[in-house]
């Protein structure tokens, strides 16, 4: 009987889950920076990001890692302030700058006391890094020699190898299945970053958002300020189309680690996809869900043979991937296998039930609150928006179009948009009689 | 400290008090209210004061097995069925298991708080362990230790390093236990955990969000009123000896870069008022590492380019005993040798000659600014109250506690390390990376044993 009467209240959870989503201010800098804005003063503090089209993908081939030193070099010196000066002078006021990168963007990231005392100083610094910055030799030696010792300890790591093998597998030649080559970055100079920065940093491809207790106003002279003297530069940040279309493929990777790490996957869905609700939808049922997904129940709940095992889209700029991981002892790697790709198979062919999209709605809408309950996770949402060119009323019409998906919908994309026969799969750690077929 | 599950540092400490209510029911169980109405959203915390800590020889790791069984069905909700719930709910839960607590979570809108307080007490006292759902578990439990500590160099140092450091102390055992003694466990061990430790008089209910103190109280006193109190185990005070020279260790695995971590046993917080070198203690490590410009980053990385990484870490708020750890990766073409000779170098001359007014300056702005950002998340504060209540000291403390971190001087700095940084009392743990080919099997020889 409770079990009846709660599954009662949460379907009336659903429509009454009417909930303010914040309101979006968006403008456009004299810069030419597109600025998405929230203004909240609940807190005395000011979240900022500044992102480019400047991710991984802009690298190009026999040149990786400029992309990402470019970034991570930014804050290394700017005119007037060396690396030392920039830490410390950010310490001293408790701000916090950071970044984030991957393959579509580039961003750098400030959290700071909304007070003006430490507002100023922290937006100071931060404008001199973005548009001032200097890529001095010595630091650009030394993170060279520490990004080429962390691309060697990577490769001793099973979870490394095996991304990096199913992204080759998935994109082919893109950038997107590119990883970073030690001996491109060993031939990388200072001019390669500075004419990276002037192309990919130029005020006309980026978004800046800010979320906090500043107003409208003083939001304003904050987005100018820090786009001002931004590069000219920014043409079409356009990166070329991923083939959508792979053939099978299986790959054997020898490794000592006790488990088999396994990743099957094909070129999934880009941001502004027509399939993005139902694929989304029908993969939180699929192996989004947490403890409640088919491939949970099957690998971990019924048989106990992984700890972890998902599958998503990564929706990017161009098509992300859809993969599916989990990792398993040795032994039972192959038997994990053929389980993985059966649940798949299944899950294309005779589809997702009502029940089971009854539940993943009530999930996804009931919890969307939980998504935008603080600032941090308002600003990379702005972040988001912005970057990809969603409206602005996103976070509005997102639980709407969930709660308009159907069975057919969702059945209908997925046989569309992954096909079980035409799945790159990699094992890393594979059983040891198996291993040798690598390509 | 990095050597349990979860990290929470003493800097980023600070809960603004006035929103917080609390009330004990008569059953033992103490609940606490933290009001914050940004968002409708609310999060429910069990936090179990028992932890791996309290287990005996032979059955490590019980405690976070008994964590997994948990979602594994009562007489009335089903194996599975909890997370179902919960999910249909809009809800996200999970729960962690560390050296000194267990805890369970949930986060919801605020109008599904009733459902995860039934859920949460009914698993309290109904929990129905069988035979079937423990042994599905308990391999999953094995996968878990094979995926985080077995195949994972750092880890690895981790657990060896813990195991040098407490001969005495149960934080010689790894919370998610030795191999071993998962294969051998069995479900009575579970089943007798269960027993002795989930109670409501060993538990504190934290609720923090949207929602209204008088009205959670009244709930709790609903769902978990009537669930009695239990006699619990007697609690044996735990020590550690004093070490009586320098240890070292050496740990191989599959890696390319090596790694050095030296861990000196240091005091934790016992007296909030009276203590002091636990706070001279946070404020050391927020000099040496509590920020990009801190001394060993801007010395060892930057200047002198011997090491890739480095930092220091130490947490004054646990049961047991803390320690004082610096660690790090050497620059390429260094030697671990190079970077524990320039670590001690940096260690000695704050000894000798202390700390600067401005660095101390530096540690309480970021003290000051950590406290204002971690109001922007209502998970992370109900994590504090119940980390403090289960470790025997309360969240009342926190204010004083940011007080007397605040008020720590530049001698009292230069005395703790003066004291805590012997040789006599350090652990020094040196990854030797091994490359892959030449593997050694018999290391995983534990694996085999799994059926």
């Amino acid at each position: 009987m409770c079990t009846k009467l709660i599954s009662i209240m949460a379907l009336c959870c659903i429509a009454g889950s009417a909930f303010a989503s914040p309101h979006i201010q968006h403008w456009q800098a004299a810069s030419g920076a597109q600025v998405y804005f929230v203004e909240d003063h609940d807190l005395p503090m000011l979240d900022v990001a500044v992102n480019f089209a400047a991710g991984a993908g802009y690298d190009v081939a026999d040149k990786t890692g400029v992309a990402g030193l470019t970034q991570g070099l930014l804050d290394s010196g700017s005119q007037g302030l060396n690396e030392d000066d920039i830490a410390r002078k950010m310490a001293d006021i408790g701000a916090q700058m950071g970044g984030s990168f991957d393959a579509d963007r580039a961003a750098i990231t400030l959290r700071t006391l909304s007070s003006a005392a430490e507002r100023d100083v922290a937006l100071g610094i931060m404008a001199s890094v973005l548009q001032q910055p200097l890529f001095p030799e010595a630091v650009l030696a030394r993170e060279k020699n520490s990004m080429i010792a962390s691309l060697k300890e990577s490769a001793t790591k099973p979870e490394y190898l095996a991304e990096k093998a199913f992204n080759k597998a998935v994109f082919g030649t893109h950038p997107y299945g590119w990883r970073i080559k030690v001996e491109d970055v060993e031939k990388i100079q200072r001019a390669d970053l500075v004419n990276f920065y002037s192309a990919h940093y130029g005020a006309k491809n980026i978004v800046v958002a800010l979320m906090g207790d500043v107003t409208r106003p003083q939001a304003e002279a904050i987005a100018q300020q820090l786009t001002a003297s931004l590069p000219p530069g920014g043409a079409s940040a356009l990166l070329p189309p991923v083939n959508s279309k792979i053939v099978a493929s299986e790959q054997r990777i020898a490794h000592p680690a006790s488990q088999s790490h396994i990743l099957i996957g094909a070129p999934g869905i880009a941001r502004n996809d027509p399939d993005y609700i139902p694929l989304y939808v029908g993969n939180y049922i699929l192996g989004g869900g947490g403890f409640v997904s088919r491939l949970m129940n099957e690998v971990r709940e019924k048989r106990g043979m992984a700890y972890s095992v998902y599958s998503y889209f990564m929706p990017m700029q161009q098509l992300g991937a859809f993969e599916i991981g989990l990792q398993t002892k040795k032994e039972q790697a192959d038997e994990s296998l053929r389980l993985v790709r059966e649940t798949l198979r299944t899950f294309v062919d005779k589809g997702v039930t009502e029940q089971e999209l009854r539940a993943a709605k009530q999930n996804i809408i009931g919890g969307f609150p939980l998504r935008i309950d603080s600032n941090k996770k308002i600003l990379d949402y702005l972040s988001m928006i912005g970057f990809y060119g969603l409206p602005l009323t996103y976070l509005d019409d997102f639980p709407k179009k969930v709660d308009k998906v159907t069975v057919k919908q969702i059945n209908d994309a997925f046989k569309r948009r992954v096909n079980p026969d035409a799945m790159a799969t990699v094992i890393v750690g594979a059983p040891e009689e198996t291993t040798g077929a690598t390509k | 400290m990095r050597f349990y599950s979860l990290l929470l540092c003493l800097l980023a400490i600070g809960v603004a008090q006035a929103d917080v209510f609390e009330k004990d029911l008569s059953n033992g169980l103490k609940v606490i209210v933290k009001e914050d109405h940004r968002a409708p959203t609310v999060v429910q915390q069990i936090w179990y004061h028992v932890g791996s800590m309290d287990e005996k020889t032979g059955t490590t790791g019980v405690a976070h097995l008994l964590e997994h069984m948990m979602f594994k069905g009562t007489k009335s909700v089903p194996a599975g069925e909890f997370s179902r719930r919960i999910a249909a709910a809009g809800g996200r839960e999970n729960a962690f298991t560390s050296y000194d607590y267990t805890a369970y979570f949930q986060q919801l809108h605020k109008s599904k708080l009733p459902l995860a307080m039934k859920l949460e007490a009914d698993r309290m006292h109904n929990l129905d362990i069988s035979d079937k759902e423990y042994n599905k578990e308990i391999k999953v439990v094995m996968e878990e230790r094979r995926w985080r500590t077995d195949d994972e160099a750092h880890s690895l140092m981790d657990e060896r390093l813990m195991a040098t450091a407490f001969q005495e102390h149960p934080y010689h055992n790894p919370v998610i236990g030795w191999m071993n003694d998962l294969v051998n466990m069995t479900p009575a061990d579970a089943r007798d955990w269960y027993k002795a430790w989930y109670a409501p008089n060993n538990a504190t209910l934290v609720i923090a969000g949207d929602v209204n103190a008088k009205e959670v109280f009244a709930l709790a006193q609903r769902y978990y009123g009537g669930i009695p109190a239990v006699k619990l185990p007697q609690r044996k005070t735990l020590d550690e000896q004093p070490q009586l020279g320098i240890q070292r260790i050496v740990v191989k695995a599959p890696a390319e870069l090596p790694y050095l971590i030296m861990a000196y046993h240091a005091p934790r917080l016992r007296d909030v008022e009276k203590d002091w070198k636990p706070y001279a203690l946070s404020v050391l490590s927020g000099v040496l590492d509590g920020n990009e410009s801190a001394r060993l980053n801007k010395s060892l990385v930057r200047e002198q380019q011997v090491a890739m990484d480095v930092g220091a870490g130490y947490d004054s708020t646990s049961r047991g005993p803390s320690m004082f750890t610096v660690e790090g990766t050497p620059a390429p073409g260094k030697t671990v040798a190079e970077l524990e000779a320039a670590i001690r170098q940096q260690l000695q001359l704050l000894v000798r000659n202390g700390v600067s007014e401005e660095e101390l300056k530096r540690v309480r702005a970021q003290v000051t600014a950590a406290e204002v950002y971690k109001l922007d998340s209502v998970f992370f504060q109900a994590m504090q109250i119940g980390q403090m209540e289960s470790i025997g000291l309360t969240y009342q403390d926190i204010p004083l506690m940011l007080k007397k971190l605040q008020a720590v001087t530049a001698q009292q700095v230069q005395d703790v390390a003066r004291e805590i940084l012997q040789d006599d009392q350090l652990t020094v743990a040196i990854l030797d990376p091994q490359p892959l080919a030449e593997k050694n099997k018999h290391a995983k020889g534990d694996a085999t044993h799994v059926h």
